[in-house]
């Protein structure tokens, strides 16, 4: 969980602006070959170390590329459907609390996601199982969207309501209607904050999803988990090197999204 | 409704008159309303200025005419039509608006910042693209240099043409500006006022400004409106009655000191009596004796001295005549001349300079007359009749 939250309150992403542009531009452009090299150079090293050695019948049964690509597969897949559930709920959710008629209800839904956040990752997972007996993929994004939607939702609000009054004074001023401006001049404008919002929630979800294996939705936590019990410490080491480095790859993706995707002249 | 309110075409007034009748403003939960009754005429193609202290209501009363503030009650009409009844964001797409700071998306490049509108009133890109480009020239900005650049990227003065530029882009016939100049230095500012009145010569619009400054009123109005709370009217009339004669005392704190020199600014040396022989003109080739002469003549002590071109170059004093075979270089170089097209205030400022008459200057800088104190102060003395002070 690189990206931790940071400056405003459960506001993430508002990086040091202080720093001198050249530096954060040096270390902006570094970071963007260093970091995904540095992921495949461990997570490689990790595995060729594990597999190479005289393996057990039993670590055998694990480290094999089927099982490591299905369980890789699977902390993927778990990680994108709890992304793209929180992006569609969170983003029109903090769209419809920005706007003048709902404006009054935004502490309610903001206490929900700041409960959500603030409660462990692990308690909301088994609850949510004993609640409704779910088992699988559902059990663990249903709760993990709870978990990982105040990033997002925050940051749409902020993102939204930081936009200078002025421009969409300006907007309705020559005749842009209230959904034209908030289409072609808020949303663009918030498209940074969202972006970082959306980085943190993915990197919480990557890493959360490792609790994965409590409800049987499988992922890299089930290779850390048999390899606790079992005490294979090449199933533990090769589980936690993929875990490690998947977040941060998704973290790097984050990064990405946020260099590329936002509008020129945005800031 | 795309087109409720048409658009002259044709060069000279192009704007649309603007009545406001008994409009009203409150607030829910205030007990006082923000504009109480305001009633008031905007000629067509004039530029009426709204000026008054922070808080009078003179920016509420000016979002009333494009509904960015809904009015109580009242009723707007622009070239008679009934603004009240247009859906608002089809009757802002008619109406120019420009506000300080500009208000330029930061996302934005420049041309389709000015786009914005005709593309709202779905012109076809070809026709979008043409006029962004003649609204670029038209404020003086190049569109090979600047039209994809980001807004950051422009000085603020930049940033409040294409504000501007933005405003006209769809030929709307009532452009209103909420002090579009407030947050520039004052030469921007200055040049800015010029461009815009410059504009204004062409296109004729009807023009409703806001602005707390009295001298860019002055400067820019063909009507100032005066207003005190509530957006009261104390005072509505020419900049020069106002100057002349302000209404009450209210009116004349916000004329302030100065008014008279104010007035200067208003009146061009062409509109005014200048002497046309109060100056005797020699040219450079007469001999110093017959000058004298002449000069001892008329009762006069100096000359001025012409070129062959009758462009004026020095003021040759009697004594210094004597004893001179020719007026080559004799006498004081003439420092400042003023031409027809120099505000009065120029010209106190050349006749200061000069030391009681200034010559004025035609286009081709050929002597037409001159102008002395006494031409600036029965000026003001004829404008204070005028207006009954």
């Amino acid at each position: 969980m690189t990206a931790a939250v940071e400056g405003l309150p459960g506001v993430s992403g508002t990086r040091a602006v202080e720093q001198r542009p050249s530096v954060a531009l040096r270390s902006d452009r570094l970071r963007l070959f260093v970091q995904p090299i540095a992921v495949v150079l461990i997570v490689g090293a990790v595995i060729v170390w594990a597999l190479s050695g005289e393996l057990s019948a039993n670590e055998r049964e694990t480290l094999n590329l089927p099982t490591i690509l299905t369980l890789t597969g699977q902390h993927v897949l778990i990680t994108l459907v709890v992304s793209a559930l929180v992006v569609v709920i969170a983003v029109p959710l903090g769209i419809a609390l920005t706007r003048p008629a709902l404006r009054w209800s935004s502490p309610v839904f903001l206490a929900i996601a700041n409960v959500g956040q603030a409660a462990p990752a692990l308690g909301v997972i088994v609850l949510f199982f004993l609640w409704t007996g779910i088992e699988g993929l559902w059990a663990v994004a249903i709760p993990l969207v709870f978990y990982t939607l105040l990033p997002v939702l925050r940051n749409t609000m902020v993102g939204i309501q930081q936009v200078d009054p002025s421009l969409i004074d300006a907007g309705r001023g020559i005749g842009m209607s209230a959904w034209g401006v908030l289409r072609r001049v808020e949303l663009p404008l918030a498209v940074p904050l969202i972006l970082a919002g959306l980085r943190t929630a993915l990197v919480l979800a990557v890493g959360t999803a490792t609790l994965a294996f409590f409800v049987n939705g499988g992922g890299l936590g089930e290779l850390i988990d048999t390899g606790y019990k079992l005490q294979l410490n090449s199933v533990m080491y090769v589980g936690s090197a993929l875990a490690i480095g998947l977040a941060l790859l998704v973290d790097w993706v984050g990064g990405m999204a946020e260099r590329w995707l936002a509008p020129k002249g945005a800031e | 409704m795309t087109e409720t309110i048409e658009q002259p075409t044709e060069q000279g007034v192009s704007g649309a008159e603007i009545r406001l009748e008994k409009v009203t403003k409150k607030y829910p939960n205030t007990s006082a309303p923000a504009v109480e009754e305001f009633t008031m005429t905007i000629p067509a193609g004039k530029v009426v200025v709204f000026v008054g202290p922070s808080g009078c209501g003179k920016t509420t009363t000016m979002r009333m005419i494009n509904r960015m503030v809904e009015p109580t009650s009242g009723t707007i009409t622009i070239d008679g039509k009934d603004a009240l009844h247009i859906d608002p964001d089809q009757l802002r797409r008619t109406i120019g608006y420009a506000i300080q700071q500009a208000g330029l998306f930061p996302h934005y490049t420049v041309a389709q910042n000015i786009g914005v509108v005709p593309g709202l009133l779905k012109w076809d890109k070809k026709r979008i693209a043409d006029r962004v480009d003649e609204m670029m020239e038209l404020v003086g900005l190049d569109p090979a240099t600047f039209a994809h650049r980001l807004p950051r990227q422009l000085s603020g003065g930049q940033q409040q043409r294409v504000g501007v530029a933005r405003a006209l882009a769809a030929d709307p016939p009532v452009l209103l500006m909420d002090e579009p100049f407030g947050a520039v230095d004052p030469i921007t500012r200055g040049n800015l006022q010029d461009e815009l009145m410059r504009l204004q010569a062409e296109l004729g619009k009807t023009i409703v400004f806001v602005t707390h400054d009295f001298d860019e009123a002055v400067k820019l109005g063909d009507k100032i409106a005066v207003l005190g709370d509530r957006s009261s009217i104390q005072q509505y009339d020419t900049p020069d009655a106002i100057l002349a004669n302000p209404a009450n005392d209210t009116v004349a704190g916000f004329v302030g000191a100065g008014a008279s020199l104010k007035q200067l600014t208003l009146t061009r040396v062409r509109d005014v009596d200048y002497s046309t022989d109060q100056v005797l003109a020699v040219g450079d080739n007469e001999r110093p004796a017959v000058v004298a002469e002449k000069l001892t003549k008329s009762g006069r002590t100096y000359a001025l001295v012409l070129d062959a071109r009758r462009r004026p170059q020095r003021w040759v004093h009697v004594r210094e005549l004597v004893g001179k075979q020719s007026l080559d270089g004799v006498g004081r170089p003439v420092g400042d001349t003023v031409s027809t097209q120099s505000t009065l205030q120029d010209a106190l400022e050349a006749i200061l300079t000069e030391g009681g008459c200034a010559p004025v200057t035609g286009s081709r800088g050929e002597l037409l007359g001159s102008i002395d104190i006494n031409t600036v102060t029965s000026v003001i003395a004829n404008v204070r009749e005028e207006h009954g002070a």
